[in-house]
């Protein structure tokens, strides 16, 4: 189906049934009840998951592919972000335009700065990466500030000169970004008993875009162009030698990615009409490369799988308070609460970014291939277990994918 | 001029820190082939033991003052330090003044200790993994530290001052000839200056003259070979990864005074050393100090009135745009080997 | 395959007759069933407290957290009561707000515009919180008012000291209760004017962003007006750590004053490096060299140790203050943390209470009619002497404190003395003053 072959289209159905049903996959615990705080099925943090694995599955055609690590991604992002609220500002509220051009933006942005730091490979490509976006970081907080707003983050105003459409609504506000008419933010919920689901139109159409974009990356891993960019990882003097130039298929690969990151910042900017110069920061971008490493680089599902983890993170445990704490283990006798409370308290909460660590920690020196090959691990487990008799070596060689 | 010669005197300070992590990280990479996120972290843990130390000295008891009256009127307590009461309170105030320079000899102790469990827990299983490996772990290993000591210390800035004998500054201008008071500059940056210039060199001359430095140097050169000669290089990486420890630590108990140290202060070098590493050449120690100081000089410059009303925020991207250029004139860095790293 | 009894139709058929049997009445859109966002429809409402739990403001952030974690307590009826007993309106009971049990979830801002407003939209979309407050940026504050601005819920900023979160972008749900960057120089002027004489070259460094600027634009303007010279200005990046490069060019520049326009952090190490370059020992044009920093924070001056001794500053409020209702507040978090609070405590307390009383006089949790009772609504017992929320740009005026770094601290909290009180008229400006044109209130916004 869709012109691939059997194992990618089932994972291409799995994902897509995934991320369709994910309103009620993320809300497994009932609204009332005190595992509640670890639901993450509301509209802004489904947002976040797949507009992260966009980004990722992105950064995932240059990293998985070519093995250029590059530290600069969260610029393409940032760049993404800033045209598509430029495009709300004067032209329409309505998304499709702004996307379009932070897809080109962010391409043509891609391309200025690939084709100067793909002189460079190794660790020399990931500095000039990182040097760049830590340009447009420092430059769009201070100097450029007109056009970035700079700390504050570009926003919409009420006297904004919107072309197609109005400055202001009736009611005094400013109008909210649409797809024809379909708001962003529109949420509907459904109440299932002590369950309640939320279903958005700005998460319906960032999974669907998501979709595409994770389409378009099994086509481009299972094409002769994704067959080429394995070669520049696996042996880049080796193709020169046979006469082939591996500069245009980088470049390319570079291009595309950095165009994913320019979808990943124009939704984020549909969905929430501001762009913030610290999506350009080097910490950003290396979120994004741990994202996809955690999850498995390489990997078609893998970098989905690590944008999902982190962002649950960030946004769930960061919420966790003393009080929250308290509340779980009430039942227990005083003495025992204190002692469980203190020794969980340093992880959650303020403790957040310890317990990420950790965790960053943990993944790399047990599951080198990331959360995919702790998957693989598991399935392999139990495929043992159901065949005792097969030897190990058929289930060792399983690809990566 | 004196604006020049200040601004020279500025960026070589800033280029002694520079240096001084850009040198451990070197060390490390050209004799482990490892990429450390972490070593901003030990700059900062360096740092922080300055801070412990002083608070060590600082350890006190409670006297109640019936006859004074705290924020909320309670009867004051005010707190009299151990160390006074012990030896006297000229004694101990000095000791207490001066625990910044005592906090040299207490953290090199803790620092190479930091290293070694480092290497010997973590890094070593990490020397065949790819570099993105490498940068992963040392990352989440920089995250888990720092936010142990935000546990520990806080967020904010911990005020961690200089001896009073060398706070003052000096009239730096009056000794090349020039008027008096045009040139003044602070004692302690350049105590840190004349402080980094010393481990760069007992850092040489480790390497340069004693038997154990050679055979490093050997198997930064050619790892198997050394192997192959019968000769532990193993065992020596880890000190040599200690002693890196050490550096970046001693770079922070000495910054301390400078800026008030905080558990984020570490981030904040780190991607600077990496470029100053890049730009002075994988691998090679000359090439890191030379860039350090090269970068720190060229950053001071930048931020001149002059040069910023020429090319307005030039001081937020110059360290960037000098590597860019190196890089792409010269790829192997300023004064890298033929072929380490190269492409 | 499996030997189960559970077939696919079967499935279907339970799962269909339990999910009609559950979903029957419920199935509603959120625009057809509430009045606003997030009515509270229970015998709790949930206040979202916005905080910056990790990065360089994690302190200030849990200062903040404490404070609302006393309000909370103090309007559940816990507690001294807390100002409640000292406020001049006497709507709040102790029985928490409109007879609803008072709740909070909290959030990380990171001071990062993105996170805090992804914070403050979880808060909103998954925990129904009626209210978001609290910050410690003014890049975050006008960030998340936006955001509540368009999501429909109130926002009562915590510490944000820009002029543009009541200037060009304030909005018609966001209130501040914190003083700003044109209020420091007003109040400052006068006293730098006093103490230093009104023939004097001041040298500033700004940190180069939103904040920095409008800051710089105050005190210049201020400062101007007495007669003093601005000899230059010089912007440093927000990044740096190490200003020497900004302080060494001051030294010759026959400047006789310096003013850092920096906070927090870089306050700290630009202060630290301006001691140390020996500025404070310096005679320039015949007068002792001075240094001022407008705005100050106690908790991070604590950073700056010895350094602030004798320089002067203006803050929102501070804990030696000796009215009623600074009095009482010291006492109740003293009584409950073991330390004085910060000014940062002491608004985001306030902001709390605001609400509460709000929404309590105007009977109801309706963003609009919150908006409406908080509006030119005058008030005393808060500290900072009588208070009133202006209607036109929803800023608070009060008295504001000028500022010096003690000579003889008593303890490690003591570190600022109160040189003036400046009474609200002196620092009250026009809503229309250029400084804070260009922005419009909109109109309040209950959500869908």
């Amino acid at each position: 189906m869709f012109g691939l072959d059997k194992k990618d289209t089932s994972l291409l159905i799995i994902v897509a049934a995934l991320t369709m049903l994910a309103p009620f996959l993320l809300n497994p615990f009932p609204a009332e009840s005190a595992m509640a705080q670890f639901n993450a099925g509301y509209p802004d943090l489904m947002q976040r998951f797949v507009i992260f694995g966009i980004f990722a599955i992105g950064f995932n055609i240059l990293f998985g592919l070519t093995g250029y690590l590059s530290f600069g991604h969260a610029a393409f992002l940032g760049v993404g972000s800033y045209s598509a609220v430029w495009m709300f500002k004067l032209l329409s509220m309505n998304v499709v335009p702004a996307i379009l051009l932070s897809v080109v933006v962010a391409g043509v942005f891609a391309l200025l700065i690939g084709f100067v730091s793909l002189r460079r490979s190794g660790i020399y490509f990931s500095i000039l990466t990182l040097a760049f976006a830590q340009m447009s970081f420092n430059l769009a907080y201070s100097v450029l500030t007109p056009i970035t707003n700079g700390e504050t983050g570009l926003q919409l105003t009420l006297n904004d000169p919107r072309v197609l459409g109005v400055s202001s609504t009736a009611d005094g506000s400013i109008p909210v970004t649409n797809l024809f008419g379909a708001e962003m933010r529109a949420t509907y919920e459904l109440a299932l008993g002590p369950w309640n689901f939320q279903f958005n139109t700005g998460y319906y159409l960032s999974a669907i875009l998501m979709l595409l974009s994770f389409y378009l990356a099994i086509r481009i891993f299972r094409s002769p162009f994704g067959m080429m960019l394995r070669a520049v990882k696996s042996n880049q003097t080796r193709m020169n030698y046979t006469g082939l130039n591996s500069r245009p298929y980088a470049l390319a690969a570079f291009v595309i990615s950095g165009m994913y990151a320019g979808l990943a910042g124009g939704l984020m900017a549909s969905m929430d009409p501001l762009a913030g110069a610290e999506r350009m920061q080097w910490t950003a971008s290396g979120e994004v490369v741990l994202m996809t490493i955690l999850g498995g680089a390489g990997t078609l599902i893998g970098p989905v799988l690590g944008a999902g983890f982190i962002k649950y993170f960030e946004n769930i445990f960061s919420k966790i308070n003393e009080s929250i704490l308290h509340k779980w283990f009430a039942f227990m006798p005083d003495g025992l609460e204190d002692t469980l409370i203190a020794l969980v308290y340093p992880f959650i909460g303020k403790g957040w970014h310890l317990t990420l660590g950790i965790l960053f920690m943990l993944v790399v020196i047990f599951l080198p291939g990331g959360l995919v090959e702790g998957g693989q691990r598991i399935g392999r487990l139990f495929r043992r277990k159901k065949s005792d008799e097969k030897s190990d070596k058929s289930s060792q060689s399983t690809p990566a994918e | 001029m004196d604006a020049i010669i200040l601004q020279i005197l500025n960026g070589l300070d800033k280029g002694s820190a520079y240096a001084l992590i850009a040198l451990g990280l070197t060390l490390i990479f050209g004799t482990l082939g490892v990429v450390n996120f972490a070593h901003g972290a030990l700059f900062m843990i360096g740092a922080f033991c300055a801070v412990t130390l002083s608070r060590i000295l600082n350890l006190s008891f409670e006297i109640v003052d019936e006859s004074r009256t705290d924020f909320l009127g309670n009867p004051l307590k005010f707190k009299t330090t151990y160390i006074e009461t012990w030896l006297g309170p000229e004694m101990g105030g000095t000791i207490i003044e001066w625990a910044v320079p005592l906090a040299i000899l207490f953290s090199i102790p803790i620092m190479i200790a930091i290293g070694f469990i480092m290497e010997r827990g973590l890094i070593k299983h990490f020397y065949k993994r790819p570099h993105a490996d490498q940068i992963l772990v040392t990352f989440g290993l920089a995250i888990v530290l720092q936010e142990i000591i935000k546990y520990f210390y806080g967020a904010n800035p911990i005020p961690t001052p200089a001896p009073s004998a060398l706070t003052g500054s000096l009239d730096f201008g009056e000794l090349l000839g020039f008027q008096a008071n045009a040139v003044i500059y602070p004692y302690w940056r350049l105590v840190y200056f004349v402080f980094a210039a010393l481990i760069i060199g007992g850092v040489f001359a480790f390497l340069q003259f004693t038997t154990f430095g050679m055979v490093v140097r050997a198997g930064m050169a050619d790892r198997e070979t050394v192997g192959l000669l019968g000769i532990n290089i193993d065992r020596r990486f880890t000190i040599m990864f200690g002693i890196a420890a050490a550096v970046a630590g001693l770079a922070g108990v000495m910054y301390a005074p400078i800026n008030s140290p905080n558990y984020h202060m570490g981030m904040d070098f780190l991607v600077l050393s990496f470029v100053v590493v890049v730009v002075g050449g994988m691998g090679s120690l000359p090439g890191a100090v030379l860039a350090g100081f090269l970068l720190g000089i060229l950053e001071s410059f930048a931020s001149m009135n002059e040069v910023k009303s020429i090319f307005p925020g030039i001081d937020q991207i110059v360290i960037y745009l000098v590597a860019i250029i190196i890089l792409l004139t010269r790829p192997r860095g300023l004064m890298g080997r033929k072929g380490v790293m190269e492409d | 395959m499996s030997k189960s009894n559970l077939t696919r139709r079967g499935l279907l058929k339970t799962s269909a007759v339990a999910g009609a049997g559950v979903a029957l009445p419920t199935i509603f859109t959120a625009s057809s069933a509430a009045a606003y966002m997030n009515e509270p429809t229970g015998s709790s409402v949930t206040l979202g407290f916005n905080v910056p739990q990790s990065g360089p403001y994690a302190d200030e952030g849990a200062d903040e957290l404490r404070a609302y974690e006393l309000a909370v307590e103090h309007l559940n009826g816990g507690g001294d009561g807390g100002l409640m007993n000292t406020f001049s309106s006497k709507e709040l009971d102790g029985n928490g707000i409109l007879g609803k049990k008072v709740e909070f979830v909290t959030g990380d801002t990171q001071t990062k515009s993105d996170a805090a407003r992804a914070s403050a939209r979880s808060m909103i979309e998954k925990d129904g919180a009626i209210m978001i407050t609290g910050g410690s940026s003014s890049g975050v504050a006008v960030a998340v008012q936006d955001l509540c601005q368009s999501a429909g819920v109130i926002f009562m900023a915590g510490l944000t000291h820009s002029n543009d979160t009541t200037g060009k972008d304030k909005k018609a749900n966001g209130f501040r209760h914190f003083f700003n960057a044109y209020m420091s120089g007003a109040a400052l002027a006068p006293v730098l004017q006093s103490l230093y004489g009104s023939d004097r070259k001041a040298y500033h460094l700004t940190a180069d962003y939103t904040w920095g600027w409008t800051q710089e634009e105050s005190i210049v303007a201020a400062t101007e007006a007495l007669g003093w010279e601005t000899v230059n200005t010089v912007l440093t990046p927000l990044a740096a750590t190490d200003f020497s490069s900004y302080i060494a060019p001051v030294m010759n520049s026959g400047a006789d004053v310096l003013v850092l326009n920096h906070y927090g952090g870089n306050m700290v190490n630009s202060l630290t490096n301006a001691v140390q370059f020996g500025l404070r020992e310096k005679e320039v044009n015949g007068k002792n060299f001075e240094i001022v920093v407008p705005l100050y924070s106690r908790l991070m001056a604590r950073g700056a140790g010895e350094n602030v001794k004798g320089i002067l500053g203006s803050t929102n409020w501070h804990w030696s203050l000796q009215d009623e209702g600074s009095k009482q507040f010291v006492k109740s978090f003293g009584e409950k943390y073991g330390f004085p609070p910060s000014q940062a405590a002491q608004t985001c307390y306030a902001q709390t209470l605001l609400y509460a009383d709000a929404c309590q006089r105007a009977g109801t949790f309706n963003p609009c009619g919150v908006a409406e009772a908080l509006e030119d609504f005058e008030f005393d017992g808060l500290g900072n002497g009588p208070t009133l929320y202006r209607a036109a740009d929803h800023q608070c005026f009060k008295d504001v404190l000028v500022v010096r770094g003690k000579e003889n601290p008593t303890s490690e909290f003591d570190l600022l003395e109160v040189v003036e009180v400046t009474p609200a008229a002196q620092v009250t400006y026009e809503p229309d003053h250029p400084m804070f044109a260009g922005g419009n209130l909109g109109s309040c916004n209950p959500g869908s």
